[in-house]
């Protein structure tokens, strides 16, 4: 594996996640601003593709327009990394961004052409935060820091702290999922309020097994802290989204106290998921199973 | 392995072709008009009537103003902003904008639908009319008055969904409602504050209250039954009124604003 590959790879990956981030805040604006069904056909807009941009068709369009390409830009990211990536899971795990992406453009087709039925609006929200957890695990794996030799710290104790931020992340994306059939009035507030109590005791747990476990570690320290800090800003961020909603319920269209922080609420979400994700995967890096580390061929650690 | 990689891409774009041409399927399928029985006699020598008028008991709560930046033609043809349309009552609590019809009472009989379409018009990026009634396979026309791009998607329940954009100066847009559904919500997403509803009935004695809250329905055959007047805020109200042969009967519903509403 050359260097300059790395280099280079990475760098493309964080532009990439830079641009998904920017979809996922045009999918917010759409959703927000009820514009979803704004422009009636797809994949062209009003048959065209610069349809007139007034209104709702403003945040669909340039919804659409930013997802092109960063489908165009995910396909580019997972040839390269085919083409020169030495880990063959890498490979595939640039045909998975590859796939997950080009699903997601079917899935916000089908939202459109089924009139936000069948669950298509939740499955393409909960969809996206996926697509953007590969890439930033994808953009971690080809960082200097992932690929650099670094001591191994033994985890001692229990649940092991890869339990642990594994369930975190899947109670995270679990909220995720509440939180979508919410905004997409699928199922009442309740169960996101609930999944908040779930996540908040989840990221307490995991972030404080970082702190008193790994308290010489770095890397691990930083882990929890930011996994505290996207939470904190997350909870905050919600209990504004949910006044906003319910203080403008009566409101003739969407005002912009609401559309601000129920935007700011979904995005920061996508971080904490991506945030839990390489969290998952620092943890793997830095405090490996012992059975891992046993069953490892000196040319598979020389791979991974 | 490259192999390997192309078969993938080309697997995952048919599946996306096949997902997108099974979605227009269903979006087709359900467009077959549906079949009508032939109407029932009615004996116009015995016909009665029934009117009066809606009232709103109470403070009306005062119309929401529209902010239409979002689109410059609409805010140009509304330069202080827009207004709702949701409660429109006059000085003396004459509530506007009221469905009344028959829900129960007509038993078996059937009813032809006119022939002349309904029209909903768009402008100055309001629904004129804001309610709208008609015949279940009566025609439905959409009409684009502005000089600005509407898309028009009724909400049913019991009918089928349909959204279509309509450009300005674009031809009618004609549709029909197959079945009796009281009252599909009609949005514009372009421009959100768009709101209408259009009220579908299987027989004609249906009328909605003008700017008087007045209402008149005729016609209506000897016989008992139970009115309901709808409003898209305040819910419904039912009565029930007997009408003998050419009798014409006056009935008065009121509605009160919530408690604590706005």
């Amino acid at each position: 594996m050359q260097p300059s590959y790395h280099q280079a790879v990475h760098r493309f990956a964080l532009f990439l996640v830079a641009c998904t981030l920017l979809l996922l805040i045009a999918g917010a604006l759409v959703t927000s601003n009820e514009a979803a069904l704004s422009v009636p056909d797809w994949p062209l807009s009003y048959g065209t593709l610069l349809p007139p941009m007034v209104g709702g068709i403003v945040f669909e369009d340039s919804h659409r327009k930013i997802a092109g390409a960063v489908l165009l830009l995910t396909l580019i990211l997972a040839i390269w990394l085919w083409r020169a990536e030495q880990r063959r899971w890498m490979r595939w795990l640039g045909l998975a961004a590859f796939a997950a992406v080009l699903g997601q453009a079917i899935l916000g087709g089908l939202t459109v052409l089924l009139n936000l039925h069948y669950g298509m609006p939740v499955a393409h929200a909960c969809l996206a935060q996926i697509f953007f957890g590969i890439l930033v695990s994808i953009a971690l794996f080809t960082s200097n820091w992932w690929n650099a030799d670094h001591a191994r710290l033994d985890d001692s104790g229990s649940p092991s702290v890869h339990s642990l931020a594994f369930l975190n992340a899947g109670v995270i994306f679990l909220q995720v999922v509440l939180g979508a059939g919410f905004r997409h009035k699928d199922i009442p507030i309740w169960p996101h309020l609930v999944g908040a109590g779930a996540v908040l005791a989840t990221v307490t747990w995991t972030g404080a097994a970082l702190r008193r476990r790994f308290e010489h570690s770095r890397e691990m320290r930083l882990a929890g802290i930011l996994l505290h800090s996207f939470f904190g800003m997350q909870f905050l961020l919600g209990i504004g989204a949910l006044w906003s909603r319910m203080s403008t319920a009566n409101a003739p269209q969407p005002l912009p106290v609401t559309i601000a922080f129920t935007v700011a609420h979904t995005v920061v979400g996508a971080l904490l998921f991506a945030c839990s994700i390489a969290v998952v995967l620092v943890c793997r890096r830095l405090a490996p199973r012992i059975r891992e580390v046993a069953a490892r061929t000196p040319e598979q650690a020389a791979l991974s | 392995m490259k192999a390997r990689f192309w078969a993938s891409l080309a697997c995952l774009s048919g599946l996306a072709l096949v997902l997108v041409s099974c979605g227009k399927k269903e979006e087709t399928a359900e467009n077959a008009p549906a079949g009508q029985p032939a109407a029932t006699p009615i004996d116009m020598s015995t016909v009665g009537s029934v009117s009066g008028a809606v009232k709103l008991e109470g403070p009306a709560p005062k119309p929401k103003k529209i902010n239409m930046g979002a689109d410059q033609f609409c805010a140009s043809v509304h330069p202080g902003g827009g207004a709702t349309e949701e409660v429109v009552t006059d000085a003396s609590g004459d509530l506007a904008n009221v469905i009344v019809y028959v829900k129960d009472g007509l038993g078996n009989r059937t009813f032809d639908a006119p022939k002349t379409p309904v029209e909903l018009d768009q402008k100055g990026c309001m629904y004129s009319p804001h309610i709208v009634t008609l015949m279940a396979g009566q025609t439905f026309d959409v009409k684009n008055a502005d000089q600005t791009t509407h898309n028009i998607h009724p909400v049913p329940k019991n009918n089928r969904e349909w959204n279509k954009s309509q450009a300005p100066g674009a031809p009618d847009i004609s549709d029909t409602f197959a079945r009796e559904e009281v009252a599909i919500p009609v949005q514009c997403q372009v421009h959100p504050w768009m709101k209408s509803y259009i009220a579908v009935f299987k027989h004609p004695y249906f009328a909605v209250t003008g700017a008087n809250g007045s209402f008149d329905i005729k016609n209506l055959p000897p016989g008992t039954y139970t009115l309901e007047a709808w409003h898209e805020k305040f819910g419904v109200s039912d009565q029930t009124v007997t009408i003998g042969a050419k009798e014409a009967k006056t009935v008065t519903f009121s509605f009160k604003p919530a408690t604590g509403g706005d």
